[in-house]
């Protein structure tokens, strides 16, 4: 494997231009970073979240009037999958206490404080139970663990990054819970990285001014799931675990509470009704709509699920029009496109080039003024490099860092990545990197409380599904740390609720009705169908001989 | 082996760029020839075998999770033609090759015994009472060359035999449970279940605990925080700006636990 012999000649080009780059990297001389104003500019021309062109206002529902990228947009304003005259929901299939959507870390978390409060729990999860982002994370989880930190630094850390616009109650339960979950999370069995007397290892990361990241190895993320997973089937007796069987539409009572879903088992294409006293939405991000053609670092099922149906019984959203893109996502080879490069390449020196192996930009700006520079070398100067699979990318010089810093450096500082690329063929330390801006994280999403629930009485919400905890802008380690606090405060809140004397009245799907006389309304004529549950990556060639997709589309 | 219908060629328009997760074929591009499930396939060279199958036109639904090898959705069975070994590996790590004949085994039916954690004895015993098949393991070694991560399962079930469950947990550290393990052991083990009970019961009764954080806990539980917390939820943007400038930074090289900042009223 490794580059193909097109590509090594383009190499040629880096190398050429890296004596003398180098050279000037020793003397401290660096490609001029840009201005503020100039930032604005690259910014508001190349952002995806910036960028006019691409977004525009939604037309229905609770966030009406405000803008979104199209294809945010165009799942807030799609119709259901369900025709609720052709259902009945007089016949339940379902009965359960507490009903969880959605089967990652925050939907897990959930079930096992409901179970624990001795409710009984069924969670439905389109693919495996633990089939999430939260398996994906590597770099660790948030907390003030530390003598020298508190929940009050964290709160400051936190709402600084986000640039001040985080919803502050969400950011005071996060902090607050952080070192409970950590301390869940070691009862449970979790392995943390820990010094030989127990401390827990902790570092420091982008915007943080205590070392507060804990982690377990480079896999915190799998290492949560899987303790979690595990945890949720030793107690089989209260949860039940339904996979591959989405939600797709939600359920009320006619007083308006959530009272369940309706379920759709992709294997066998039947619905059913679950009826539940509390709810909790976990269904995480967004990654897999590919916002403007991104690549993502994102799970198969990442699709706005739950969104979507917390939208048509009109619970609005918080930030959902903010995106993080990070700057240097694999564009090759093809089996890593969008896993994310870090930052730490670039800290040690390593250049961003072109395809003339030319520097266009300053390596280290703030991560979306560098996204933005990348994607305007290559669609407004047309200076990237084409993959064989026809992907954008521009060169990350890590063979600078062996020369910088002396031979095996890239070995020791970036093994994971070593190991990574060279799986593939390609030895970092002497061939460069092709990357280019990936889709990384649903900054906003449904709009909670710091109780996890939202403005429907029974439904609650956790994990990336949510908005207003980051703001417009998440720090790393925050993510894991909001899907156990914000998991384990669903789930004790709606164990509560449900065990407060709730009356279910008789079930109705009115509301889905209802959005869709609005969408009438509005002239939306042809609305997609939503949630849609898995992206469709058949090619034009294969779509175009779907002879029965292209007939029902058509009726 | 059987030879199988073959599809029809792709015909694909010059000049497209690849967007999302949609592969193409790009002009110029060779395409080679594989077998899913016997049954032959023109796919792009380069692709992983994920995102071939998907370009032949499969929608996965099982078989397909974090795409990153990562979650273990998509442990693939593969031989080449004309050579007997069998190959193992991730559907969205390994790359294509001409004429690999390939199976995903998306699920692996394996014993997984229930237990409590919190009662459980942090014992070997205790593991071998839940698995006794442990010991119906002939050491052939089988599972370790299945594993698509490299994890030493072999090794891992032998440590356990011998009763230590501290290296049992960290040579299993990296298993992802994709079952690849248990498909190919003849003494019909659960192998990643019995090493996720060994991870649990090392993580909680054998790795000591962290008494700082032990203490942290107590500290947020007696409401010690929660004025505070509360003071800063009222906070102007510039009255948390402020203080957000005059945060100390923990020094990058301080060992943990050593270093304390001058001003200690919010800690």
């Amino acid at each position: 494997m490794g580059y193909t012999p097109e590509m090594k000649e383009l190499i040629k080009r880096v190398e050429a231009s890296r004596p003398e780059r180098v050279e000037r990297a020793r003397r401290g001389e660096h490609y001029p970073a840009l201005s503020l104003e100039e930032r604005e500019v690259v910014l508001n021309k190349f952002h995806p979240d910036y960028q006019q062109e691409g977004r525009r206002p939604v037309r229905v529902g609770p966030n009406k009037g405000q803008a979104f990228p199209e294809e945010v947009a165009g799942m807030l304003e799609s119709r259901s999958m369900l025709r609720p005259e052709r259902i009945d929901l007089s016949k339940v299939d379902f009965d359960t206490d507490v009903l969880i959507i959605g089967g990652g870390g925050a939907g897990t978390s959930a079930a096992l404080m409901a179970s624990q409060a001795g409710l009984n729990v069924i969670m439905t999860t389109k693919l495996r139970h633990g089939d999430a982002n939260t398996m994906m994370a590597e770099g660790g989880i948030q907390a003030a663990s530390q003598e020298c930190d508190s929940p009050f630094y964290h709160y400051l850390d936190t709402i600084g990054g986000g640039h001040f616009t985080n919803q502050p109650d969400l950011v005071a339960a996060l902090s607050h819970d952080a070192p409970l979950s950590i301390a869940w999370l070691e009862s449970l069995g979790m392995m943390f990285n820990k010094l030989p007397d127990g401390r827990l290892d902790v570092r420091h990361f982008g915007g943080s001014s205590r070392k507060r990241m804990h982690s377990a190895g480079d896999m915190t993320g799998a290492e949560i799931m899987r303790v979690l997973r595990d945890e949720a089937r030793n107690r089989r007796d209260l949860i039940t675990t339904l996979e591959f069987c989405p939600a797709v539409e939600l359920l009320l009572d006619e007083e308006g509470k959530c009272a369940g879903a309706v379920l759709y088992n992709m294997e066998t294409r039947e619905f059913f009704v679950a009826r539940a006293r509390a709810v909790i939405l976990a269904t995480g991000g967004f990654g897999r709509l590919h916002i403007k053609g991104f690549a993502t670092t994102n799970h198969y099922g990442a699709t706005m699920d739950g969104v979507v149906m917390a939208y048509r019984v009109g619970v609005g959203t918080n930030f959902l029009y903010s995106t993080q893109y990070h700057p240097t996502g694999v564009a090759y080879p093809e089996q890593n496109v969008g896993l994310l490069i870090t930052e730490k390449v670039r800290g040690l020196g390593a250049h961003v080039l072109n395809i003339d192996g030319e520097q266009f930009c300053f390596p280290l700006e703030p991560r979306d003024v560098e996204s933005a520079e990348l994607i305007k070398e290559a669609v407004e100067k047309n200076k990237a490099v084409i993959t064989p699979t026809g992907r954008f990318g521009l060169w990350l010089d890590s063979p600078m860092i062996d020369l910088l810093h002396g031979e095996g450096t890239v070995r020791k500082e970036l093994p994971a990545k070593f190991i990574q690329f060279d799986r593939h063929g390609i030895d970092i330390s002497k061939e460069p990197m092709l990357v280019y801006p990936t889709l990384h994280y649903q900054n906003g999403g449904i709009a909670i409380n710091s109780a996890a629930a939202t403005a429907i009485p029974g439904l609650f919400a956790a994990g990336e599904t949510v908005g207003g905890i980051h703001g417009e802008n998440r720090l790393m380690g925050n993510s894991l740390q909001d899907i156990i606090t914000f998991g384990r405060r669903a789930g004790v809140s709606a164990a509560n609720y449900a065990s407060n004397g709730v009356e279910l009245k008789k079930l109705t799907l009115d509301h889905v009705n209802k959005f869709e006389k609005e969408l009438a309304e509005a002239g939306i004529t042809n609305p997609l169908i939503a949630p849609i549950l898995l992206p469709d990556y058949a090619t034009d060639e294969v779509s175009s001989r779907r002879l029965m997709d292209a007939q029902m589309d058509s009726e | 082996m059987s030879d199988a219908q073959t599809a029809p060629a792709k015909s694909t328009p010059a000049q497209q760029v690849a967007t999302g997760d949609r592969a193409i074929l790009p002009e110029g591009a060779k395409t080679i020839p594989i077998y899913v499930m016997g049954k032959k396939y023109e796919v792009p060279e380069t692709l992983t075998i994920m995102k071939a199958m998907e370009f032949a036109g499969f929608k996965f639904l099982r078989g397909c999770g974090c795409r990153g090898g990562i979650c273990g959705a998509c442990p693939t069975v593969y031989r080449k033609e004309g050579d007997y070994k069998l190959h193992f590996g991730l559907a969205c790590q390994t790359v294509v090759e001409p004429n690999m004949y390939l199976a995903q085994i998306p699920f692996y039916p394996a014993n997984r015994a229930g237990y409590s954690l919190d009662e459980i004895e942090p014992t070997a015993e205790a593991i071998f009472a839940l698995y006794p098949e442990l010991f119906r393991c002939v050491a052939c070694n089988n599972c370790t060359k299945a594993c698509p991560m490299g994890v030493q399962v072999l090794d891992y079930i032998s440590a356990l035999k011998q009763g230590d469950i501290a290296k049992a947990a960290k040579l299993s550290f990296d298993c992802i449970q994709c079952g690849l393990c248990a498909s190919r052991c003849m003494g019909e083990l659960p192998q990643y279940h019995i090493a996720q009970l060994a991870r649990r019961i090392y993580g909680k009764y054998i790795q000591p605990h962290a008494d700082h954080l032990a203490k942290r806990v107590a500290e947020i539980e007696s409401g010690k925080y929660d004025e505070i917390l509360g003071k800063l939820t009222e906070m102007s943007k510039d009255e948390l700006a402020k203080l957000y400038k005059e945060r100390e930074r923990e020094p990058d090289l301080a060992p943990l636990g050593t270093w304390m900042p001058q001003d200690t009223q919010y800690l």
